[in-house]
């Protein structure tokens, strides 16, 4: 076979490895980060500090029972979560995660860091988003229930009603490069003006994105059905809204679409807004700041170790700490430097941006759907459209702004 | 590679398109639906039109069919009920299809068999969204301001038709 | 493997516009109607792009593109007068809205 079909079939695997692997744990976090927002520990039973417990939810989720209600269309109820959950993973295949390196055995080759790019890669993330729509819709529908129809029907017209303003505040990012693919997007945030003000799209000269950026993550919230817009799928609403007479796996194939839809919109900012794998100041000093960070993470590790009283955390805390020294001296190493320290800034950024989703979801109550509807009718929309009429102004009038 | 691709995408255009038409609850051709317009964005991707293919996948299959889904649940639309009317559409129904199409694909077999060269992906890299985007700003202007008033009429047509009387 | 023949993308088309048309005569469902024309505009957009992969001209995009945002204003007006039609006859077979009287 040829050598670029074996690079990106080793990339493909790297990358589903690294996506499932996330998703599990994200739900970690996710309980974790609410536990605290809210005053409580979380998960912290299932091995040291709850880290197991993403297995055990995996075990719980595979063993239940896996019924069928009445008189439900039987075709479309098993397709509905087949069709979410592959939408939703498809997406993560064109998000670029750092520039042109060298194959690491092969010294001849170059390959991208990301599993492929597509020339219209900002449209092909439009069309899977519209098109998980009917996995929402048929769940609802088939499964005979009218408060899964109703959850459905709502949910899905929330989704298409945000595609709008999603749709139009995606464009300005897409004025100031003028590319589609993902690749040329990142690749045209990659100067520093004056130096050390990275030329991010929402600190870029014609027009700076901030207010996309802040309506984009609205959009984002609202198309993935999270806080404070997920009326649709509450439990003190709707029973559980499309899916609730889903049980066990095909539970499962719900809950990580709602996940990998998260990290996708993240990833799609990051790609967009904050400039994809570029540091936040010039090149020599910004490559060590990972281990900046991972060496301040373990002396705190090792400082806490001795203070906290629960009864494992002298063991795991310094171990941990470890963990974190070794990440630290990965991360100093020259040769690997040109791997992992762009895929350590694209991580930083979406991470960030998935607590900010968390951090949401702990603070914000939620939408009536009127108020919901309305706020994307009359409020958000014309304020895409005004964001966008104003950044083709100002690049009408300021071409090639450096 | 290219002539699996085809093979898969007509293969499926055509069984969705049957399905389309032989199944009897408007949910399943909706879906039948769907097939055909997913299969005819891969075969637009194989002849080099990626701005429309993306376009057909983000306008047709995300707002047009979940248009179609909205009001085929909301109003509970039930298997179509199976009229006995006509006698001489069940017998001479699908033959007559064949009347029409068989004749037709005969005629363009052998009108462009000689003169054209066979598809093959990437022969033509002209199909992106600068060179659509180009023509419909300066070539198709005036087309493309009516039709943003076509869509302003019929969004009002929309509304005014499904509003609730005012009694 | 053997390249395909541009016929073959003209004969697609012609196989599901007639399927179109079939589904458009024979169908009484109102709504499977509509997806009939829906599918028929379909096959002339492969057709319009297939002529445009032979000129190596980008025009038969842009109409197509105008066929698909014809399309989509007609389902949207077409699917407000089903609604009409079904709460002011109660029925969604079209031999059964057969008297002009309300």
């Amino acid at each position: 076979m040829s050598f670029f079909i074996i690079v990106t079939l080793v990339k493909i695997a790297i990358v589903f490895g690294v996506f499932m692997t996330t998703l599990a744990y994200l739900q970690w976090v996710e309980r974790k980060v609410l536990a605290h927002i809210q005053s409580r520990t979380g998960p912290l039973r299932v091995g040291p500090h709850g880290l197991l417990q993403p297995l055990a939810d995996v075990f719980k989720l595979l063993t239940k029972e896996d019924l069928m209600p009445p008189h439900a269309s039987k075709f479309f109820y098993l397709l509905a979560p087949f069709i979410a959950v592959s939408l939703a993973l498809v997406s993560i295949s064109i998000i670029p995660f750092g520039p042109v390196v060298d194959v690491p055995f092969f010294p001849g080759h170059k390959t991208p860091l990301g599993i492929t790019d597509l020339n219209v890669g900002i449209l092909f993330i439009l069309a899977i988003g519209a098109i998980s729509v009917y996995g929402i819709a048929l769940a609802g529908w088939s499964s005979n229930n009218k408060y899964s129809l109703m959850g459905g029907l709502r949910s899905s017209a929330q989704m298409i009603s945000y595609e709008l303003p999603f749709t139009l505040v995606i464009i300005s990012p897409l004025l100031l490069a003028n590319e589609l693919s993902f690749r040329g997007i990142v690749n045209s945030q990659a100067d520093y003006y004056l130096n050390f003000i990275p030329r991010w799209s929402i600190f870029q000269m014609p027009f700076p994105q901030i207010f996309g950026f802040i309506i984009f993550m609205i959009a984002g919230f609202a198309e993935t059905n999270r806080i404070p817009f997920d009326l649709p799928e509450a439990e003190n609403e709707l029973v559980a809204g499309f899916h609730t007479e889903y049980s066990s796996m095909k539970f499962a194939c719900f809950f990580m679409a709602e996940y990998a839809n998260m990290v996708t919109i993240a990833c799609v900012a990051t790609v967009l807004f904050l400039g994809g794998w570029h540091p936040l100041f010039p090149a020599p000093y910004s490559d060590w700041v990972p281990t900046a960070v991972f060496l301040g993470a373990s002396f705190l590790l090792f400082a806490q170790g001795n203070k906290i009283g629960r009864k494992g955390d002298h063991i795991t805390f310094p171990l941990f700490g470890l963990a974190a020294l070794v990440l630290a001296g990965v991360f100093a190493v020259p040769m690997l430097q040109t791997y992992i320290v762009p895929i350590f800034w694209f991580a930083a950024k979406a991470g960030f941006l998935l607590f900010v989703y968390i951090w949401i979801r702990g603070t914000l109550p939620r939408f009536r759907y009127d108020q919901l509807m309305h706020f994307a009718w009359t409020f958000l929309f014309p304020c895409a459209l005004i964001n966008l009429l104003l950044t083709a102004l100002m690049v009408a009038l300021f071409p090639n702004q450096k | 590679m290219d002539s699996i691709l085809f093979i898969i995408a007509a293969v499926a255009a055509i069984g969705c398109g049957l399905n389309l038409v032989l199944q009897s609850h408007p949910i399943s051709s909706a879906l039948s639906l769907i097939g055909v317009m997913s299969s005819l964005a891969l075969l637009y991707l194989l002849l080099g039109a990626e701005f429309i293919a993306m376009a057909q996948m983000i306008v047709y299959g995300g707002a047009v069919m979940v248009l179609f889904i909205f009001v085929i649940m909301l109003l509970n639309a039930g298997a179509e009920k199976r009229s006995d009317k006509s006698l001489f559409a069940r017998i001479f129904g699908f033959p007559l299809l064949a009347v029409f199409v068989v004749p037709l694909s005969f005629l363009i077999k052998t009108t462009f068999s000689a003169q054209v060269s066979d598809v093959s992906f990437g022969s033509w890299v002209g199909g992106t969204a600068e060179a659509v985007g180009k023509q419909l700003f300066t070539k198709f202007l005036l087309p493309f301001e009516v039709i943003s008033v076509l869509i302003l009429i019929a969004i009002l047509g929309a509304v005014v038709l499904a509003q609730k009387e005012i009694d | 493997m053997d390249h395909i023949p541009l016929s073959a993308y003209l004969i697609l088309s012609a196989i599901l516009f007639g399927l179109g048309v079939a589904g458009f005569i024979f169908r009484k469902s109102v709504i499977t109607v509509f997806m009939s024309i829906e599918l028929m505009l379909n096959a002339v957009n492969l057709s319009f792009v297939t002529f445009s992969y032979e000129n190596k001209n980008i025009d038969g995009h842009i109409y197509s593109f105008f066929v698909m945002v014809v399309a989509a204003a007609e389902a949207a007006v077409g699917l407000a007068i089903i609604l009409t039609i079904f709460k002011n006859r109660g029925t969604l077979q079209i031999d059964e809205v057969d008297s002009m009287k309300l």
